[in-house]
């Protein structure tokens, strides 16, 4: 099962990243995304398919600094 | 030099960081390289913290200028009112120690120059106060193999506990600091001690990543 966020998400599986953003409701510019420890860039979130065994962590930025 | 001075040198060695550190350490500072990205309220408190830690290279790049509003958390003061922040802050480093190598660029850090910028550096302090910029620094500089491990600040408005901010490490080359989840968009304010308490975690992790206590990354760590 993927795991979004170190949590197991049964409903992950071939979605792509844009699709698990849109179901967090995360907007894409304000997200990083780790896949396997690899960062995906933004170009590839509607392309990238996640797998079983795949861990995304999505970082979700906020203003202030 | 009068005799005071002399004891003084005698009590603490010509470097008095160096006696209270060590000398190891001191020379991993002073050789180490830190990028700070934005010069706001988290970038002006990281550099003036890493120049008094004796970080002996640091690259500032923002655009901005000093205004009446940043007052009430940024590291300025009313004297520089109307300066280029980089200018201004560059500045008080020198003032603080007069051996710190100040690389400044009044610029907007973007897609297309950040990895230019930042490019001799190691580590960087992302200290934008906008999440799109924010987001888009941390995308092109982890996208680079050659990259830098990137210490973001993420989430310190309002008056939330202290205890709330932290540090954590979220890949093999980002860390962040920050509670996650405060945005200046909801309204809620920046006060300076809450903004500092960002900054000075994103400054000693910095410190730590130069003096081997973190992985930065590479060979497994």
């Amino acid at each position: 099962m993927a795991r979004i966020n170190g949590k197991d998400d049964p409903g992950a599986n071939g979605r792509t990243v844009a699709q698990v953003l849109e179901a967090l409701g995360f907007e894409g510019a304000r997200v990083a995304c780790e896949l396997n420890g690899d960062i995906v860039p933004r170009a590839e979130f509607a392309e990238r398919t996640l797998s079983a065994d795949d861990a995304l962590e999505v970082v979700r930025f906020v203003g202030g600094g | 030099m009068g005799e005071q001075s002399n004891a003084a040198v005698e009590k603490h060695g010509a470097d008095p960081l160096a006696a209270r550190i060590g000398a190891e350490a001191r020379e991993r500072l002073r050789a180490a390289r830190v990028g700070v990205a934005g010069a706001g309220g988290l970038g002006s408190n990281i550099a003036v913290m890493l120049a008094r830690s004796g970080v002996g290279h640091l690259v500032i790049a923002d655009f901005d200028v000093v205004d009446e509003s940043n007052l009430n958390r940024q590291h300025y003061f009313r004297r520089h009112l109307g300066r280029p922040k980089v200018e201004a802050l560059a500045e008080q480093l020198r003032a603080i120690d007069p051996a710190v190598c100040v690389e400044t660029h009044r610029t907007r850090v973007t897609e297309a120059n950040v990895r230019e910028l930042f490019a001799a550096c190691p580590i960087v302090c992302e200290a934008f106060d906008n999440p799109e910029a924010k987001a888009l620094l941390v995308e092109q500089l982890l996208t680079d193999p050659a990259g830098p491990v990137v210490i973001a600040g993420n989430g310190m408005a309002g008056t939330g506990p202290a205890a709330e901010i932290a540090t954590r490490r979220v890949g093999r080359r980002l860390y962040l600091c920050g509670d996650g989840v405060s945005d200046v968009g909801g309204g809620a304010a920046l006060f300076a001690p809450r903004v500092a308490l960002c900054a000075a975690q994103q400054a000693l992790l910095a410190v730590r990543l130069i003096l081997g206590e973190e992985g930065m990354g590479r060979d497994g760590r």
